[in-house]
């Protein structure tokens, strides 16, 4: 006589693993709540704590939804939990973003993953450009308080853990030039003829 | 480094294990209740645990005494819901879990424990061992018992069809 595990009626596992998660994720039991967000520009992660919206990340250029829910755990919290709802507000804007309807992001951000002072300064002066237009790494250093600093600068625009959101596509290299992006150029520049058609050929 | 795996894939990779144990243990009428409560409870306890902790033995150990509580619950009330006819059915045609399940869950506690992490939690006797505070040697004979009963119960129903 052998005992076989009991069988599973197919999904009913991962609907309570979901059920389980969004209730963690109500009821605060959960430190961060992240969803995957289909975008034109390809998937995004985003990622919440209690205090709003902590990252964006574009799943591929940063190495897969593992490597980037692995780099949050041991950033923040490992009480990681999968709960689309709390990312509806997100959600719902950056589809609006896309579609050409929005013009700024109004969802409450936690600047948690931004290290340092000068980088949180260099990403807030950031989150002030306007749709449409643009500034140079010069110029947000300056506003950062450290004009010289624009090299620094730079690189709290690479870390950037917000992107499209804070809207580090809009920092351009003096001489006109794109400069830099971590979701590729190509995005850089996606973003920028959304929000300006003439600014780029 | 090793640290944690963010609670999402834990909860991923065990919920087949621990949904599959709490059927077995409790039946599928109250295994989902259980199901949230195994994992809302190891949520709570999951920054307390050192990294490279074996998680499959684990859970398991708080979905048995989430089982623990379901039955002790059932004790209590006078007249359980849709408790199996020992007697009766000796096959399952209605999709329920089967009778040798439904006769596990009779069995006394200790030997309950084992044949469910055993047989549905796929636990080794070490690591039931851990999950029952009993030495291996304990948790080994506690099986051994209980398949004794339990083959004895289910060579008296067939001999009496």
């Amino acid at each position: 006589m052998s005992l076989l595990p009991p069988e599973l009626e197919p999904g009913h596992a991962a609907t309570l693993a979901a059920r389980t998660a969004a209730h963690a994720a109500e009821q605060g039991l959960a430190d961060v709540a992240y969803a995957t967000l289909d975008s034109p520009l390809g998937r995004l992660v985003a990622v919440a704590t209690s205090r709003g919206l902590a990252r964006i990340a574009y799943e591929l250029p940063n190495g897969g939804l593992d490597t980037i829910l692995d780099q949050i755990a041991a950033r923040l919290s490992p009480r990681i939990v999968e709960a689309p709802a709390r990312l509806d507000d997100v959600r719902r804007e950056l589809d609006e973003y896309f579609a050409g309807r929005r013009e700024t992001f109004e969802v409450a951000l936690d600047w948690v993953l931004v290290p340092g002072s000068f980088g949180r300064r260099v990403l807030e002066q950031t989150a002030r450009i306007p749709f449409g237009a643009t500034r140079s790494y010069r110029e947000i250093a300056e506003q950062a308080g450290s004009p010289n600093a624009f090299r620094a600068a730079g690189n709290a625009l690479g870390a950037n853990p917000i992107p499209i959101i804070v809207p580090c596509h809009r920092v351009l290299a003096s001489g006109g030039g794109l400069g830099g992006y971590t979701g590729g150029l190509d995005v850089k520049r996606s973003l920028l003829s959304i929000e300006r058609p003439s600014l780029v050929g | 480094m090793s640290q944690l795996p963010p609670f999402q894939r834990f909860l991923d990779i065990h919920a087949d294990g621990v949904l599959r144990f709490l059927i077995a243990s409790v039946g599928r009428h109250d295994a989902d209740d259980a199901f949230q409560e195994t994992f809302l409870s190891a949520l709570r306890a999951y920054p307390r645990l050192r990294p490279g902790s074996d998680l499959r033995g684990w859970v398991l150990t708080i979905a048995h005494r989430k089982a623990l509580d379901v039955h002790r619950g059932r004790a209590r009330r006078p007249v359980p819901v849709a408790e199996p006819d020992h007697e009766a059915a000796p096959a399952h045609s209605d999709g329920t879990d089967g009778d040798q399940w439904d006769r596990v869950r009779t069995l006394p506690p200790r030997q309950r424990a084992v044949l469910t992490l055993r047989y549905a939690g796929e636990l080794t006797h070490a690591e039931i061992a851990t999950a029952l505070g009993c030495s291996e040697e304990a948790a080994r004979r506690a099986a051994a018992d209980a398949m004794k009963t339990l083959r004895k119960e289910l060579s008296h129903v067939t001999a009496s069809t």
